[in-house]
């Protein structure tokens, strides 16, 4: 069945609900192309503030001594820069495009619970409202980082309530996405579409989805318990009362290790959709790929304490947790030289997508392998709490997540809007970006060794060069981002018509390539046929 | 050509109700925190909040209760939801854990790190807590919260917990029996459970009450009893809110029963219900052995 009898076909299914008219459909919307695009301007938005506020602390660190703001500020400058873009940035942009992209992928009409999707979107814009709120009030903004550790967080002014509910709201949204994206990958697929035919986009989506409803839940408890501990008179986290400070950390990073791979593995799954198209091959060890995908979804709920290797720790747990911690590597190593494997000898081209992808290969596996290095407790000693886990953790997230997102947005944006973006601007902004990443951010490897500490506003003069390093590439970054959101306007504005497959070949690689571009308002009122998902990849 | 129900399967469209519940959501939250912080509409905030919460919860499943009832859900939507409540319930079972997971971590390792044991920690803590050994129950080395002295009464398992736990384990035969009356089209049965149900429940709640009124008025047991306070009240707390929130549930679906809802093959919210009850009653298990046996 040809492309255009489908086309056809959803023409006259059409008549009886487009979008609502105004403001209004977006308020009340339960479609998944919507709801997925509220979802990405969302995350662009709050990328953009969560930047300004890294570049506030990139000014101030410019040169050594305190110049533009005062230290408390600086800190809760920190809080909610990271705050900001893991909550607001990176995870809105990743559910944004489980919204547009899988029910497209798994060949259904739409996500399994649609009015909740509606929910789990809403809930966003009320939750950072509250959280940017917290910035004017008496004592300002939490500052005890985007941990939140006692006793120190508890010392926050009026703000630490609202810090509080706005994990609530925010893990209430993340759970409502989870469970959405779960039901609807078990529910909703098309005849023929098993499991183990997947894109493994989707793939990584269910297993963050797992993630996601197994640790939002431990992280609201560890907060609710910040927060009988500073109204209620509870002990929790304190030692007179037979509680423990370290019980927080404990609490948070059962949350947070996993959270770090809620993170990333959307962003594996962008880059194993991305680099076959380009390479013009299947994707290299699809089957490994998805049991690598498990075993790091496991092995996350099993590492939490590697975070806390100085805070004290008996010998038998540092050794635990070490060797645990360094098991990661495994099946992250897997997915990388399956990535190789996919490129070697492929008939590869270079457009901004793809550019993006392989920049992701390199650069998120030098994070990767300074996570290595870190895993080790007595080596970890030394590099705690230095700008060395800031460049660490900003090569995994930047060049990495970000990156991810990137590609995904250049790759599946003429899908989007029907257009072709700008090929030009997008190489000026991979460029720019790619460059100027590794100013910002490398340099911070050789301060944090020769031990500056994170979290500071002032620093010895013997950082002063790199700092300023890090500062101009830190800039450079920030406004090069501007680029990337005149790409995107300029797509939706229009631009040279976007052909339902878009990429060469790419037909093969996804039923998304099947549907029209702009698809239709809903993807695939029928199923599609047995045949196009037999021909797969 | 097509051989799934997907031509069928429902997707609603304009959905007023999530926007509502942001909103009320919002306002119940900024409230509280406001009225945390002493001010004074904070409790105002609450209160509207609150109604705004309620009315939306109202609202939304008056919407789905009626799409039901017209027979607009087919086998795969209904397929959809059941995936979506399992999946809801897991997450309150991980909200446990975190309470669960406190208790553990301070009876099994930070008791015997505030008394200085020096297989576990460098010893630094028994120059700080001198004197403190460890036990379980404490409220620390700082004897926080308690009577006058700083002592208080442990809750033991053997009287009213006891009783709650027949009542609770009772309550789950009888939803049992409840759903059998239903899958047979005996609707009798079915509304008798469903009382003897709700009953139970709403009971266990009375005597939880009675239970916390005599720990705050006799044993100098409050939620700043330290360590111990603290894990016996937000655990036990947080059951009990899940209780009253599941009887408020099957009061409903009792209701919808005695309408004429439901039927021997179509009936997700009756389960739906059943399952969160059996999860209550199960986390009242582990509250049962861990927080008043052992």
């Amino acid at each position: 069945m040809s492309v255009a009898t489908h086309d056809d076909a959803h023409a006259h299914d059409h008549h009886d609900h487009g979008p609502a008219k105004g403001f209004m459909r977006w308020v009340t919307t339960t479609n998944h192309k919507d709801i997925g695009t509220l979802y990405l301007i969302t995350g662009l938005i709050m990328f953009f503030v969560g930047g300004a506020m890294a570049l506030v602390i990139r000014a101030e660190l410019f040169e050594p001594g305190l110049q533009y703001v005062d230290p408390h500020f600086f800190n809760q400058m920190t809080t909610l820069h990271a705050l900001i873009m893991v909550f607001g940035a990176v995870m809105p942009a990743f559910a944004g495009l489980a919204n547009w992209m899988i029910p497209m992928m798994i060949g259904a009409p739409d996500m399994a619970l649609p009015r909740m999707n509606n929910w789990s979107f809403w809930l966003l814009p009320f939750s950072f409202v509250m959280l940017a709120s917290t910035l004017f009030m008496d004592g300002g903004a939490a500052a005890a980082g985007w941990t939140l550790y006692p006793p120190l967080v508890l010392q926050t002014g009026n703000a630490l309530p609202f810090t509080v509910f706005t994990v609530h709201l925010l893990g209430m949204s993340s759970i409502m996405a989870a469970i959405n994206i779960i039901v609807t990958v078990f529910n909703m697929r098309a005849p023929g579409m098993t499991m183990m035919k997947l894109p493994l986009f989707v793939w990584t989506w269910v297993i963050t989805a797992f993630l996601l409803i197994a640790v939002m839940p431990v992280f609201a408890g560890a907060v609710t318990m910040l927060l009988t501990d500073k109204f209620f008179g509870t002990s929790f986290f304190n030692a007179a009362g037979g509680g423990d400070p370290v019980l927080y950390q404990h609490l948070f990073w059962f949350f947070g290790h996993p959270e770090v791979y809620i993170l990333i593995l959307p962003s594996f799954g962008i880059i194993s959709s991305i680099i076959p198209t380009f390479s013009r091959k299947p994707l290299f060890g699809y089957a490994s790929m998805v049991y690598a995908t498990g075993f790091i979804g496991f092995l996350a709920f099993i590492v939490w304490a590697h975070h806390q290797y100085t805070v004290g720790m008996p010998i038998a747990g540092e050794l635990y947790f070490t060797y645990a911690t360094m098991l990661i590597a495994v099946p992250t190593g897997v997915k990388v030289f399956n990535w190789l494997a996919t490129m070697w000898r492929g008939a590869m081209t270079f457009e901004t997508p793809m550019l993006f992808a392989i920049a992701f290969v390199v650069l998120f596996t030098m994070g990767g392998f300074t996570g290595l290095m870190m895993s080790i407790s007595p080596a970890d000693l030394q590099y705690h709490d230095t700008y060395f886990i800031v460049a660490h953790f900003h090569y995994v997230l930047v060049p990495g997540a970000v990156f991810a997102l990137y590609a995904a947005t250049y790759y599946w944006l003429p899908k989007w809007t029907g257009h072709m973006y700008d090929e030009r601007l997008g190489q000026l902004h991979f460029w720019l970006t790619t460059i100027s990443v590794n100013i910002c951010f490398f340099p911070q490897h050789f301060v944090g060794l020769a031990g500056m500490p994170r979290r500071i506003p002032d620093y010895a003069v013997q950082f002063a060069e790199f700092n300023a390093m890090s500062s101009v590439g830190a800039f450079v970054f920030g406004f090069s981002q501007l680029i990337f959101a005149y790409v995107i306007y300029k797509a939706i504005q229009g631009g040279e018509k976007a052909t339902s497959e878009v990429w060469e070949g790419a037909e093969a690689h996804g039923l998304e390539w099947h549907l029209s571009s702009p698809p239709p308002y809903h993807s695939w009122t029928e199923a599609p046929p047995k045949e196009i998902i037999s021909d797969l990849h | 050509m097509a051989s799934t129900s997907n031509e069928a399967y429902y997707i609603p469209h304009k959905a007023k109700w999530p926007i509502y519940g942001s909103i009320g959501l919002f306002i119940l939250l900024a409230g509280f925190a406001n009225f945390l912080n002493g001010a004074s509409y904070g409790s105002t905030m609450m209160i509207i909040g609150g109604l705004i919460m309620v009315a939306m919860l109202f609202g939304w499943f008056a919407t789905v209760i009626t799409e039901s009832e017209n027979g607009i859900f087919n086998d795969q939507v209904d397929k959809s939801f059941r995936w979506g409540m399992a999946w809801f319930i897991f997450s309150e079972v991980m909200f446990f854990a975190a309470f669960f997971g406190s208790l553990y971590y301070t009876r099994v390792l930070s008791e015997s790190w505030l008394a200085g044991d020096l297989s576990f920690s460098m010893g630094a803590t028994k120059e700080l807590w001198d004197g403190f050994t460890a036990a379980w129950p404490n409220n620390g080395p700082g004897h926080v919260g308690g009577l006058e002295d700083g002592k208080f009464e442990p809750m033991g398992a053997w009287g009213l917990p006891a009783i709650n736990t027949l009542i609770l384990l009772s309550s789950g035969v009888t939803v049992t029996w409840a759903h059998w009356g239903l899958k047979e089209n005996n609707r009798g049965q079915l509304i008798k459970g469903l009382i003897a149900t709700v009953a139970l429940g709403f009971l266990f709640v009375g005597l939880q009450a009675t239970e916390y009124h005599e720990a705050y008025t006799e044993m100098g047991l409050t939620l700043g009893t330290g360590i111990y306070g603290s894990t016996f009240f937000m655990l036990t707390g947080f059951h009990g809110l899940h209780v009253t929130i599941g009887a408020i549930f099957l009061s409903v679906i009792l209701y919808r029963s005695a309408k004429g809802h439901f039927s021997e093959k179509h009936h997700f919210a009756f389960e739906a219900a059943s399952w969160y009850w059996h999860f209550v009653d199960v986390v009242w298990l582990g509250l049962f052995i861990f927080v008043y046996w052992l």
